[in-house]
């Protein structure tokens, strides 16, 4: 099994004919990914031809649904039109976003977001790799060949981080890995994942990885104490990276927590996470736990 | 407006990565963004030279404060703000505040603005509610205090109320927020416009944060902005390309302004160990895992952070390379890339062309650790090279080990 993402996904590109939206569209449909579609409005009608493969091009996120089944879409379109981009995906119910765009206005997130509210959609990122289930089905950008399927659930703010993390367990595998990524507003959390990787009969155990800044990897540690069963592995960046000069102190107000490494540390240790001290570290805590 | 380095949080712990997505303005050009918005201030203006500071003292022709432009709290402590009766004494003023050191920040500029009699002091905010994912508005009226003190020892008197981002505040929300906290009658009517002007600030000029603190009741019951923090968003350039504008490049480190010539994701740190890597998250770590290294030779640390992107390609190597080598600090450099979009054969062949390109210029030792994609081919490329300063090591640990060891020597 896997979460989010499976076999079954059909799977769109909002973007497609971009340059990066074409790149990697090859590249997943490489790793076997069922991409049903492309979306832009000005080339609708047409289709573009990838080795081994010819997608067609739509009008509309509504318009491939209706006609290919897509139930995913995979977002490259630029951080001036990516807004416009989301909603239209909302709005057309489809099931999973996923915004790979890096560089959005936090205004435009923050919006996106709220409109979401009471939706179908789940969102991914923005400013994110996107998911893979190895073997399955890959949406966004994460390299497919580095790891195979098995079972281990990855979620993680950064994406180089989970690429190193998939290759150093390639030999025990994953059921899926999420870049969530580590934009201030994003989508789908940490304790999302959690979540999902809990409920999903084929992890076992569960790899997640945070970074300074916000309290995400603190609340996290709050659900895994009071509901995650399976074991979790945890890293954090950024024990070195200077304290900041801080200015209006609004933001610490709300978010009640400095946000740094130590503090996420000592907070996911606290519930009962072991916590590694490097990338590779890590990687053989989790292969302490799950035998191999 | 600068981009807060080193740049780790500022405003609201944000950041990506090491990377300031968010940056925080001087008091004056915050006051200057409010007032072109329609918010009430005093006269004012900045000033570089004590014969400025005494000629906007002339024209405002009023008793003035003269304030030190740093990006940090506690000013008025350390001797940043005064306040002087006629131009001459701003003149005299301006001289002993300029040049001061702030906190480890030097003071370039001072603002003068008309001195005010105050009878009240309120506090109004918004900002991103990161965990909440959305707009938050704080007020309160228990002025004249730090916010955060209030928010500990009186919190029921700081009203917080989420705003809808896709609604934003028109009057009546504003006076919602405003009775929330309980605003005097006779002031209320001014402070729910001046709400609807700051949410203009916020909204229209894509910002994270904008507080203003104190917001003063004058003697003659006139509400008035007297100082205003402002915090905006880099990502969102696109749309104001005006913001460029307000960039500090006075305060900025030389080797990052000419790394961001060079489009490098680049931060100056104190250590020795100069550092390239791809990804944000990546690039943190490595910084991390040479500072644990580096405990085993006194105290060895990461000389600066620098994220080349998942291209990894030989120009953007060469000019990373380029940038830490002519730092003086760095002793050695530790290249850790991770092949996974783009292979380690293209990653090796990336770093024997910026070598070459380089030539003469490297010369200090490089430590390379590459992993991921086709990276037997990579290593075979590096090995087969053979130039002298460069050692492959195959594990992070390890390489973060020998980079240290070598910077320590």
């Amino acid at each position: 099994m896997s979460i989010f993402l499976n076999e079954n996904s059909k799977v769109i590109v909002q973007g497609m004919t971009g340059s990066e939206g074409r790149k990697h569209t090859q590249r997943m449909l490489a790793s076997g990914t069922a991409i049903v579609g492309g979306v832009n409005p000005r080339k609708a009608g047409q289709s573009v031809d990838f080795e081994g493969a010819s997608v067609p091009v739509f009008g509309g996120v509504a318009e491939a649904m209706k006609e290919t089944g897509a139930d995913v879409t995979v977002v490259f379109v630029p951080p001036a039109g990516a807004k416009d981009a989301v909603i239209e995906a909302v709005d057309a119910q489809i099931g999973l976003a996923v915004v790979i765009t890096e560089g959005i206005p936090v205004h435009d997130s923050t919006y996106s977001w709220a409109h979401a509210q009471g939706g179908s959609t789940r969102i991914i990122g923005p400013n994110c790799p996107g998911l893979i289930s190895p073997e399955r089905s890959n949406a966004g950008i994460i390299p497919a060949d580095i790891t195979k399927a098995g079972r281990i659930g990855l979620v993680s703010k950064s994406g180089t981080l989970t690429y190193q993390m998939m290759y150093e367990l390639r030999d025990i595998g994953f059921s899926t890995c999420v870049g969530i990524g580590g934009d201030p507003v994003i989508g789908t959390t940490h304790i999302d994942c959690l979540q999902a990787f809990q409920d999903d009969p084929e992890t076992e155990a569960i790899v997640m990885i945070g970074e300074i800044g916000g309290d995400a990897e603190e609340r996290a540690a709050d659900f895994i104490r009071a509901s995650v069963t399976k074991p979790v592995v945890g890293y954090v960046a950024g024990f070195t990276a200077p304290e900041g000069k801080t200015m209006g102190h609004a933001g610490a107000i709300v978010s009640g927590s400095a946000g740094t490494a130590q503090a996420k540390k000592e907070a996911l240790e606290a519930a009962g996470v072991r916590v590694g001290k490097t990338p590779s570290e890590t990687a053989r805590l989790m292969r302490d736990i799950v035998g191999a | 407006m600068t981009p807060c380095t080193p740049p780790r949080r500022c405003g609201d712990p944000v950041s990506r990565g090491i990377r300031c997505l968010f940056v925080d303005l001087f008091e004056y050009q915050a006051r200057d963004l409010l007032a072109s918005h329609g918010v009430p201030v005093l006269p004012g203006g900045v000033a570089e030279t004590p014969e400025q500071a005494e000629a906007i003292a002339r024209e405002i022709a009023a008793p003035v404060v003269v304030k030190a432009q740093v990006k940090t709290g506690g000013r008025g402590k350390a001797g940043g703000v005064k306040l002087a009766a006629d131009a001459d004494e701003a003149r005299a003023r301006a001289q002993d505040i300029l040049g001061l050191d702030i906190k480890g920040h030097t003071t370039h500029r001072v603002m003068v603005a008309q001195a005010s009699d105050i009878a009240e002091e309120y506090y109004f905010s918004y900002l991103l509610d990161r965990a909440n994912r959305t707009f938050l508005a704080m007020a309160s009226v228990e002025g004249g205090m730090e916010i955060e003190e209030i928010a500990v020892s009186k919190p029921e008197a700081l009203a917080r109320i989420p705003v809808d981002a896709t609604v934003g505040v028109d009057s009546e929300k504003a006076a919602a927020i405003v009775d929330a906290a309980g605003f005097p009658a006779e002031v209320r009517d001014q402070v729910i416009a001046v709400a609807v002007q700051l949410w203009d600030v916020f909204s229209g000029e894509d910002a994270t944060l904008v507080e203003v603190n104190p917001l003063a009741k004058a003697p003659d019951g006139t509400v008035l902005a007297l100082d205003a923090k402002v915090t905006l968003d880099d990502n969102a350039r696109f749309r104001h390309p005006e913001h460029a504008a307000l960039e500090d490049t006075a305060s900025t480190d030389p080797l990052e302004a000419a790394a961001k010539e060079k489009d490098l994701n680049y931060v100056k740190l104190d250590g020795e160990v100069g550092v390239i890597g791809n990804g944000a998250g990546l690039v943190m770590s490595t910084l991390d895992v040479v500072a644990y290294a580096g405990e085993e030779f006194g105290g060895v640390r990461p000389a600066n952070f620098l994220d080349i992107g998942g291209g990894a390609s030989a120009e953007v190597m060469a000019n990373g390379l380029q940038i830490i080598l002519s730092d003086p600090a760095v002793k050695s450099v530790f290249v850790n890339v991770f092949g996974g979009i783009t292979a380690c054969d293209a990653v090796a062949n990336g770093i024997v062309a910026a070598l070459q390109l380089l030539g003469d210029a490297a010369t200090k030792p490089l430590v390379v650790r590459l992993d991921g994609n086709n990276v037997e081919e990579g290593r075979r490329i590096l090995a087969e090279a053979g130039h002298p300063l460069v050692t492959l090591v195959d594990t992070m640990d390890g390489a973060a080990r020998r980079a240290a060891e070598l910077a320590a020597a």
